[in-house]
């Protein structure tokens, strides 16, 4: 699949070899169980599900654009931001190095005058 | 005869269902999208549908990326919702029509379209939000569904074309099917939004109008995209216009479009709702 589109990685075969075990966490992330059981022991739950040094890095770090870099596909990600209390606009302003204020402006100002 | 009333498309986005749960439908930021389903309650009270055919994508809550089907088919007595992991409340469970279900399997199969049916099938928020915008309160008692799940995550996904003709199988599927329900078809999300990556926040209002307009009476316009293509002026989730190109598919008749609402943004997304009647076509004498 060309991955030739500015500023996005298509969740193509490739992603989704690379990035099975980390998405299989995000995807536990459904059971409130699960949920606690990664707070409190982020570690021990990374290491149950079998994640490589980057993506564990990428997790560690927060950093979702790392976390795709290592085969996160985006909507099992968003499990992983909802256990520390984000949504997907606090992720695109993370993403897009803008402050949250900044990145709903920018998503108000795609409408234009007649919104 | 089973009768195709119509179709409703909306975008599914998950704070929809926060708001709804907080009663913000009025609020300044929701009422622009809110106030798009005014139309549509109208619209179901006076049209009386039995059963809805729901297009929609599974965002990890019924299947994941290990078995993940390009097309599945819901063959369920009832779905029920289930925690998604991101804090929206869990809805009640929705009835399902077994007997419907596997009429439009037992079609769509024999139309060389390989499904996959599913008899147990958890329903995600791209099925319960636009069935809570359509009967508020989740008062969706007098209503069966058959969802249908289309893979819009994982690439490959199928093309603009192969799901249009999906809808047309269901289409003609339902035309044949001896009960008499009114049946109407649902797409679900989009439209233009991208979650991910560096292009994050991505809106591109030309192309959805583009897409609003030709939907009605120029789907073949559409069906000419690419996936790709697709993702480069939809955004990586616009994709999800998969689902609202098979429920036009799934309209046989005579189109038109008697409601229109589009709002950016509502989360990161261009939100939009659409109500398509289908009026049968006079039938042709023999020669």
């Amino acid at each position: 699949m060309k991955q030739d589109i500015p500023g996005t990685i298509m969740f193509d075969g490739d992603q989704a070899q690379k990035g099975l075990a980390l998405n299989r966490m995000c995807f536990s992330f459904n059971s409130a169980d699960n949920r606690a059981a990664f707070l409190k022991d982020e570690d021990a739950y990374c290491s149950r599900y079998g994640l490589n040094e980057e993506q564990r890095a990428a997790v560690k770090s927060r950093d979702v654009l790392r976390m795709i870099e290592a085969g996160g596909n985006v909507y099992y990600l968003a499990k992983l931001a909802g256990i520390f209390g984000l949504n997907v606009q606090d992720i695109g302003a993370q993403q897009t190095n803008m402050t949250v204020n900044e990145f709903k402006a920018k998503l108000v100002a795609a409408g234009g005058e007649h919104g | 005869m089973a009768k195709i009333i119509g179709g409703v498309a909306t975008t599914h986005v998950p704070s929809i269902g926060q708001a709804i749960a907080e009663n913000k439908q009025k609020d300044p930021y929701w009422q622009p999208f809110f106030r798009g389903f005014d139309f549509v309650h109208d619209w179901l009270a006076r049209e009386r549908p039995d059963a809805a055919v729901v297009f929609y994508n599974d965002h990890g809550l019924n299947f994941f990326l290990d078995k993940l089907p390009t097309f599945a088919v819901g063959a369920a007595e009832a779905y029920r919702n289930e925690d998604e992991g991101w804090g929206i409340p869990v809805s009640r469970s929705i009835a399902g029509d077994p007997a419907l279900s596997w009429h439009l399997i037992n079609a769509l199969v024999a139309d060389e379209f390989d499904i996959t049916m599913c008899q147990d099938m958890l329903i995600d928020h791209a099925v319960t939000i636009p069935m809570a915008l359509m009967w508020p309160g989740q008062n969706w008692q007098g209503i069966k569904i058959v969802p249908i799940s289309i893979n819009t995550v994982q690439h490959p996904l199928p093309s603009m074309a192969r799901c249009f003709k999906l809808g047309r199988s269901i289409g003609r599927a339902i035309e044949t099917y001896e009960q008499d329900l009114r049946v109407m078809i649902v797409g679900t999300g989009g439209l233009s939004h991208q979650l991910d990556g560096k292009r994050a926040g991505f809106i591109n209002k030309e192309f959805d109008q583009l897409c609003l307009d030709k939907i009605t009476n120029e789907p073949e316009i559409l069906t000419k995209y690419s996936v790709h293509e697709l993702v480069a002026e939809a955004g990586a989730q616009g994709v999800e216009f998969l689902n609202w190109m098979a429920m036009r598919g799934a309209l046989p008749g005579r189109v038109s479009q008697v409601h229109r609402n589009y709002h950016i943004p509502i989360s990161n997304t261009a939100a939009a709702t659409i109500v398509l009647e289908n009026h049968p076509e006079p039938r042709l004498k023999a020669a």
